[in-house]
């Protein structure tokens, strides 16, 4: 049987504010444990939360990005449990009326272009940790983290694989770095993933029944995670057994997901309004506030690069996976006399192969790059007018990375002596040469060996130590061989 | 002398009659004297007491005194005192020390008044008669057999003692007004939102209100200028300018002085359940209030006989969730010996919280679980603005609403302990006030037959704490309900002093 897979994500983005979703306590990463949790942070008798209005704005942000509609009027609930990293008692969410309901997120997968729905965006408060080692059979608890503000952003269950889960995750996770309300860091849990995995025969309407995967901090972990599942799933229901709906735990080391606990363990949440927060009331003239200062958007980025320098989808997608990188590319457009539709594609190219490469390799930020978009631009420039082969220009180009002549392509260029020869006379003269030292390969060549061109073009080459234009190099060999 | 009112003290303390370092002196050793009897108080704190009095002294000599400059108060134990015990009448609080002091605290605080201590009160302000207190019942001055009301029971049994001119109190579904009335002195609950609830300890966050107690309606007046006002932590709290409550007290009077005054009676409030003496003593305040020039008339309220109803499920269900901080993990009390995290969190809570508040929280979870939520909260939430609307419709005709604060006077301790629905039932006509969220006031206003005294609650449209004095003060002004002190217990204290 075939089988289709069935996936909906629920992203929890940390808000980049200064200062908790309810309190006035730093927000920073990486502090000793319990010096940024303020009163409230602590639930101590008497306390009351006060909504952080940078959250309400960055979540609004949100909304008018994916094209959602921005509530005028959200609710806070409570949602009940007990826990010790939860000092409360309960944890201070949106249940019935979230900021953002609708939106969706253009995504793009090597097997094309995809729109996934949202369904919702709501603003909640994170808790604290518990730190279950190094304290000898008892628990700590750390409450930096409680109150520090998330977005919880929910999918519909739209994705049909992993690569379409993770394809989302990326996207998702560069346009919330892309307006600027969370920097997205998976390492430091300001990024995570629940995963809502079903299977079912392919054609039928009813969804399966599914499991939650819980916390899943990378996009590896998130492809991996996914592919377990949906085997486990479909050799369950293969062998006549059945799914049961459950949260699992996926554990990297063993490569598989576990049951956390089933639904009849799920608790009862007791969700009602927080008396303590009144109602969130958001104007018209909020929203334009905010969707003026929206930048311009990766989706629109792509379809303009698309019309102005018919760039392909797939390019334009990976292009946009962060603002740095888009204005990296635009700036190098910019830069370059020609904006014809081949230079853009080469400089795609080249800022998609040699300058991502670089950033990896170096492990820096777009922003440190140290060839800058100009000066790429005027080595794109010098392949496409022929000066340099592209060959020479990977020479070049690292040469500018490695700071040389002030990153200038044309004096490395002169100065490494890499000026393409594309003096018809010249390479004539080199050919006419080669073609005489080498009397045996012409006679193969005539005798119809075509792998004896290739040969003599190598030879050409090495004569004019890699500078002679290929393109004429062949021309002028062809030529010369028929006389 | 020095039992005067918060006026009266104040003069006194102006014209250099005594000092407040004396006043406070004399306050602690009353208070000390009372406390073996009426168990008001749950924390004492002499020692600050006369350091405030010196820096009050020193603020009277330099002539930059406030009205409440040296003016002795205590504050219910549910509000935030930094440095001091803040116990809420719990164990699951009893060692717990304020880090920081509550708005109203805060406040009167800024004013100069000199706080003698905390007083006891029903447990997480859960009560009718203050008996549901860790620290032990509170006993009516006016007879010691007799509860004082709940759940602010020790700031009014105090300031019905004569011990100290003015307490502060927290009023949920009547938590200030009942026991004004049961122990004969005056007590108003203010629009929800005039008062920031920051540091008061959450019971019902929608419902909680602090508000103060006195022997007048002018002394009210004067605390709540200090206790009001806007405060950015509370998100509930109302951005409006500070008000002078006092401002219509001042106003000469002349015999009609309430000529104009439209009281509203709503047939609901003078019917069935209502004891006798008390209907007598309703009787007898309104032929007053007529012969002051106000006139009465029938307004309909049909939906205030849910009020009850309404406020047990709305009220322990914001309770259940208020509470589940008290966990053991933080502060407050854990239990000495449990085996693993559930274990811990159940006997913590088992034995920290008492039989009243378990009920409530009992309750307030089974009318938020789900399939239960609809019928109950939602119901609930519908039915109250119901009854905001019945009043709304009801300020259409009338200015102020007059009624019986609680249907009985006093009852002795014990007798409704048993009863939980007929305890509830002595807060019928407060809990209105708390679910629409206006103001209300319970002012002396006779006694019953058994010599215990008997309040009139007057009510009021949202904001309308000055007319709501202005009323109160008027009557105060013809009548001596709330001059009259329980002489008996000062013989209860000297017979008691002997016997221990």
């Amino acid at each position: 049987m075939t089988w289709e897979v069935v996936i909906g994500l629920e992203t929890h983005t940390q808000l980049g504010t200064a200062a908790k979703i309810f309190s006035g306590a730093s927000t920073a990463f990486g502090a000793p444990p319990n010096t940024q949790a303020a009163a409230v942070d602590l639930a101590l008798p008497g306390v009351l939360p006060v909504l952080n209005k940078g959250a309400v704005e960055r979540a609004i942000r949100f909304g008018l990005a994916v094209g959602g509609t921005i509530n005028a009027r959200s609710i806070f609930a409570r949602k009940n449990y007990f826990y010790p990293d939860l000092p409360k008692g309960y944890q201070i969410s949106q249940f019935e009326i979230p900021i953002v309901a609708g939106g969706s997120l253009a995504i793009v997968t090597p097997q094309g272009e995809k729109t996934v729905h949202l369904t919702r965006a709501h603003l909640e408060e994170d808790a604290g940790k518990s730190l279950h080692e190094d304290f000898h059979g008892m628990s700590g608890i750390d409450l930096n983290r409680a109150g520090t503000p998330l977005l919880e952003i929910v999918s519909e269950p739209e994705m049909r694989s992993a690569a379409e889960a993770v394809a989302y995750a990326k996207t998702l996770r560069g346009l919330v770095r892309w307006i600027g309300i969370s920097d997205g860091n998976m390492q430091e849990g300001s990024f995570r993933c629940d995963a809502n995995v079903s299977v079912r025969p392919a054609g039928a309407v009813t969804l399966g029944t599914r499991c939650e995967i819980k916390n899943l901090n990378s996009f590896r972990f998130l492809e991996k995670a996914i592919d377990y599942e949906v085997r486990r799933q479909i050799a369950l229901i293969e062998d006549g057994g059945a799914v049961v709906q459950e949260t699992r735990l996926y554990d990297p080391d063993r490569d598989e997901t576990r049951s956390m606990r089933s639904k009849e363990d799920a608790q009862d949440y007791r969700y009602f309004p927080d008396p303590d927060l009144p109602p969130l009331i958001i104007d018209d003239a909020w929203i334009a506030r905010i969707r003026a200062e929206l930048p311009e958007l990766p989706a629109a980025m792509k379809i303009r690069w698309a019309a102005q320098y018919g760039l392909p989808a797939y390019d334009a997608a990976a292009l946009t996976a962060s603002r740095e990188l888009a204005a990296y590319f635009e700036d190098a457009v910019a830069a370059m006399g020609n904006t014809g539709s081949d230079s853009a594609k080469t400089l795609a190219n080249w800022v998609l192969g040699e300058v991502a490469a670089g950033v990896n390799r170096a492990e820096i930020e777009m922003q440190g790059v140290p060839v800058s978009a100009a000066q790429l631009a005027r080595l794109v420039e010098r392949i496409a007018d022929a000066t340099i082969s592209a060959k020479m220009a990977k020479e070049v180009f690292d040469s500018m990375w490695a700071g040389e002549h002030g990153g200038d392509a044309d004096a490395i260029i002169a100065a490494k002596g890499l000026l393409q020869i594309s003096d018809a006379g010249a390479i004539e003269a080199i050919v006419d040469e080669v073609v005489k030292a080498n009397a045996a390969v012409v006679a193969d060549y005539k005798a119809g060996r075509v792998k004896a061109f290739n040969s003599l073009v190598g030879q050409v080459m090495k004569a004019s130590h890699g500078k002679a234009n290929p393109e004429q190099v062949h021309a002028a060999l062809k030529g010369r061989l028929a006389r | 002398m020095f039992a005067g009112t918060i006026t009266e003290v104040s003069q006194a303390l102006r014209a250099k009659r005594f000092s407040s370092v004396e006043l406070t002196t004399d306050v602690l050793q009353r208070v000390e004297r009372a406390q073996p009897v009426l168990n008001a108080f749950i924390t004492i704190d002499a020692e600050g007491a006369i350091a405030q009095a010196r820096a009050a002294d020193n603020a009277l000599g330099r002539g930059d005194a406030a009205p409440l400059t040296g003016i002795p108060i205590a504050h219910k134990d549910i509000l935030m005192t930094a440095g001091l015990k803040t116990t809420c009448g719990s164990r699951m609080l009893a060692q717990f020390v304020a880090p920081y002091d509550a708005f109203v605290v805060a406040g009167l605080k800024e004013a100069g008044t000199v706080l003698i201590g905390k007083t006891n009160m029903d447990e997480f302000a859960m009560g009718s008669s203050n008996e549901t207190s860790w620290f032990g019942p509170v006993r009516n001055p006016w007879n010691t057999d007799y509860v004082p009301g709940g759940s602010s029971g020790g700031s009014a049994a105090a300031v019905a003692a004569r011990l100290l001119p003015a307490t502060t109190g927290t009023d949920t579904g009547g938590s200030i007004r009942q026991p004004a009335a049961l122990t004969g002195v005056c007590g108003l609950k203010p629009t929800y939102g005039s008062c920031s609830r920051y540091g008061l300890v959450a019971f019902a966050s929608s419902l909680d209100q602090a508000g103060p107690f006195a022997r007048t309606a002018e002394d009210c007046g004067l605390m709540l200028n200090a206790m009001c006002g806007h405060d950015s932590r509370d998100s509930t709290s109302l951005p409006r300018p500070r008000e002078d409550y006092t401002r219509l007290l001042r106003e000469s009077a002349p015999a009609k002085s309430l000529s104009g005054l439209r009281i509203g009676l709503p047939k609901e409030y003078f019917g069935e359940g209502i004891d006798s003496d008390v209907a007598s003593a309703m009787q007898g305040a309104l032929a007053q209030f007529t012969q002051l020039g106000a006139t009465m008339v029938d307004v309909e309220l049909p939906s205030a006989n849910l009020s009850v109803p309404v406020y047990y499920v709305i009220a322990p269900a914001e309770a259940s969730s208020n509470l589940s901080r008290f966990d053991g993990v933080r502060y407050g009390h854990r239990a000495a010996r449990y085996d693993g995290l559930t274990d811990m969190y159940k006997k913590t809570r088992a034995e920290g919280f008492g039989d009243e508040v378990k009920r409530r929280i009992l309750v307030g979870t089974y009318v938020l679980s789900h399939g239960y939520y609809d019928a109950y909260y939602l119901k609930a939430q519908q039915v109250r603005r119901l009854i905001a609307d019945d009043f709304t419709r009801a300020y259409q005709n009338c200015d102020v609403i007059m009624g019986p604060t609680a249907p009985t006077p006093a009852f002795k301790l014990g007798d409704k302990l048993d009863d939980p629905v007929q305890m509830y039932l002595n807060d019928m006509f407060t809990i209105a006030a708390n679910l629409t969220g206006a103001p209300a006031i319970s002012i002396p206003c006779g006694f019953d037959n058994t010599g215990v005294p008997i309040g009139l609650q007057i009510q009021g449209n949202y904001f309308s704490e000055a007319n709501l004095l202005r009323v109160a003060h008027r009557f105060q002004q013809a009548t001596d309900w709330h001059l009259r002190s329980p002489s008996d217990f000062t013989r209860h204290v000297s017979r008691e002093a002997v016997t221990s």
